[in-house]
């Protein structure tokens, strides 16, 4: 009694094989572009400077750069530490009672729509010129898709599953960590991958208000003298250190998500896309 | 035969439902037992309750009306001992085979190593020997099951309840697995409530049948099934196996 149907192979592809050829070309075009039209219409370097000075001002400023990346950095990351603590918690908590359910999740909501910039320089009054008011901001903007997707997440697992572990004698316990927690993981992940998209913004927004370190500040500097080039540097910067960061969470859910990604879900992918 | 109570009794049992704001009666006044080491078949049309007969003596709901008892008493806590494998072969996705036929005795707190020994060698058995690793989504429908089923056997409940396990497959591979069950059946040697709309499936794999009628389920029939074991295929065609079929089909109003 054996199926043909199936493989005991698992193949597995973390990135896939030629699928991120096609963004570099488009992203390679779109400067070439660029840098011809700043050399047809004679552009100012200070209104917009051409892809290749943008390198070279990043190159030349490298040292200046690069601390204020890694204060950026920093502030990211801690912020986004915060953020996942605090999601999590909020998402476990919004499930574990339907009286924080209900108490919760409009709130949190309520939450999303006070604007960022109005309550930053308020943290500044209340936390100070230092890192914490930075922290904070990345928090605030990063937690909610992780607590949202996390409550969503442990609500979309299987009643017939839990009713299953429950006639082997299952506790609460056993149901949440062997089918409620694994079941959420996807939807966790992709909040999360949401939140650290906000996140290296998050820390800029923060540095704007007011700060004297960071990639924000560099740009708020780099603008007020005319330094177009360097805006752009550090803006580019700011693109490449989030593109990183969503990669290495991608990479993190890949290799965590195994029995989600396997290469039998992959296929029925391709063959869908191929109608 | 013995006088000792039987491992599972269903007494009087009735059960209603609120769906959309009315009652739907599922089950009116069933009563059924199992002995040990019986194979009991229940069969009814689509939508006669079976499935609730099912989570009640599971333990998973309580019943309206009606008393379970194991070994003769009542109220005993029934989650955790009595072996369910729903409809749906319900893997976790996230788990490989080997995980995943392993959570009965993960759950119930036993000896792993111990466990993870019995299943490998009963791995072929179930047609599964070299999948241990493979995820659930990785293999067809008829593993799965087998898969299902194995996980259930493995939980080692004295009763053990199937409800329609071969339901979503094709008529050809239901006619493997039926032999198949009863020689896995031979070798636990559990006692089986066994759900089924197959009239053939019921009989040639049963001692027992009980026929529900169309909801609220009801026991309209019970019929004992003396055709000898170890059944074979071709024993569909006899004129004893014939006379049954007319038998339950005539019960089910058909």
């Amino acid at each position: 009694m054996r199926d043909k149907r199936a493989r005991p192979s698992q193949r597995w592809r973390p990135l896939g094989n030629w699928r991120y050829a096609p963004p570099f070309v488009l992203l390679l075009s779109l400067l070439i572009l660029w840098q011809g039209a700043t050399a047809i219409w004679q552009i100012e370097s200070y209104i917009l400077p051409s892809p290749w000075e943008i390198l070279q001002a990043g190159i030349q400023a490298r040292g200046l750069l690069a601390q204020h990346t890694w204060q950026t950095a920093q502030e990211t990351f801690w912020g986004f530490l915060l953020a996942l603590g605090a999601g999590f918690s909020l998402g476990l908590a919004i499930d574990f009672s339907p009286f924080l359910r209900d108490a919760l999740y409009p709130v949190l909501v309520i939450s999303q729509t006070i604007p960022i910039i109005a309550i930053a320089p308020l943290l500044v009054i209340w936390f100070g010129y230092g890192i914490w008011p930075k922290i904070i901001v990345v928090g605030l903007v990063c937690f909610f898709p992780i607590a949202v997707n996390t409550a969503d997440g442990l609500r979309a697992a299987d009643p017939e599953m839990i009713s299953l572990l429950r006639t082997m004698g299952a506790s609460y316990k056993d149901i949440f960590l062997k089918v409620r927690l694994p079941g959420a993981l996807p939807m966790i992940f992709t909040g999360v991958k949401v939140a650290i998209t906000y996140s290296v913004v998050g820390a800029i927004l923060g540095e704007w208000v007011g700060g004297s370190k960071g990639l924000g500040i560099f740009m708020l500097r780099s603008t007020n003298s005319f330094r177009t080039d360097w805006v752009f540097a550090s803006i580019a910067v700011t693109a490449v250190l989030s593109v990183l960061l969503f990669g290495s969470v991608k990479l993190l859910e890949r290799l965590t998500l195994r029995w989600y990604y396997t290469a039998a879900r992959e296929e029925r992918w391709e063959e869908i896309q191929k109608k | 035969m013995s006088t000792e109570p039987p491992p599972i009794e269903v007494r009087h049992v009735s059960k209603a439902f609120r769906v959309d704001g009315r009652f739907v009666q599922a089950l009116r006044d069933v009563s059924l037992m199992a002995r040990a080491q019986e194979f009991v078949s229940l069969i009814g049309p689509s939508g006669c309750g079976k499935s609730t007969l099912l989570n009640i003596i599971s333990g998973l709901m309580e019943p309206d009306e009606g008393v379970i008892l194991l070994h003769g008493k009542p109220g005993e806590q029934r989650l955790g001992r009595i072996g369910y494998m729903p409809q749906r072969d319900l893997l976790l996705p996230w788990r490989r085979l080997l995980d995943n036929i392993l959570l009965g005795p993960e759950v119930m707190g036993r000896d792993l190593e111990q466990a993870r020994q019995e299943a490998r060698e009963l791995l072929p058995l179930f047609g599964l020997q070299g999948f241990e690793d493979a995820y659930p989504a990785t293999l067809s429908g008829g593993m799965r099951q087998r898969a299902a089923l194995m996980r259930t056997f493995l939980c080692k409940q004295e009763i053990i309840l199937l409800d329609e396990p071969f339901g979503a497959l094709d008529a050809l591979t239901r006619r493997t697995m039926r032999s198949w069950l009863l020689e896995v059946w031979a070798r636990f040697r559990q006692t089986l409530l066994f759900v089924t709309h197959d009239v053939d499936e019921a009989i040639f794999l049963s001692d027992r049948i009980y026929v529900l009628s169309p909801r609220p389920g009801h026991v309209v029939r019970e019929l004992t099934i003396e055709l000898p074991r170890p059944r074979e295929e071709r024993v569909v065609s006899s004129s004893t196996f014939a006379a049954y079929r007319e038998e339950i089909l005539a019960a089910l109003g058909l």
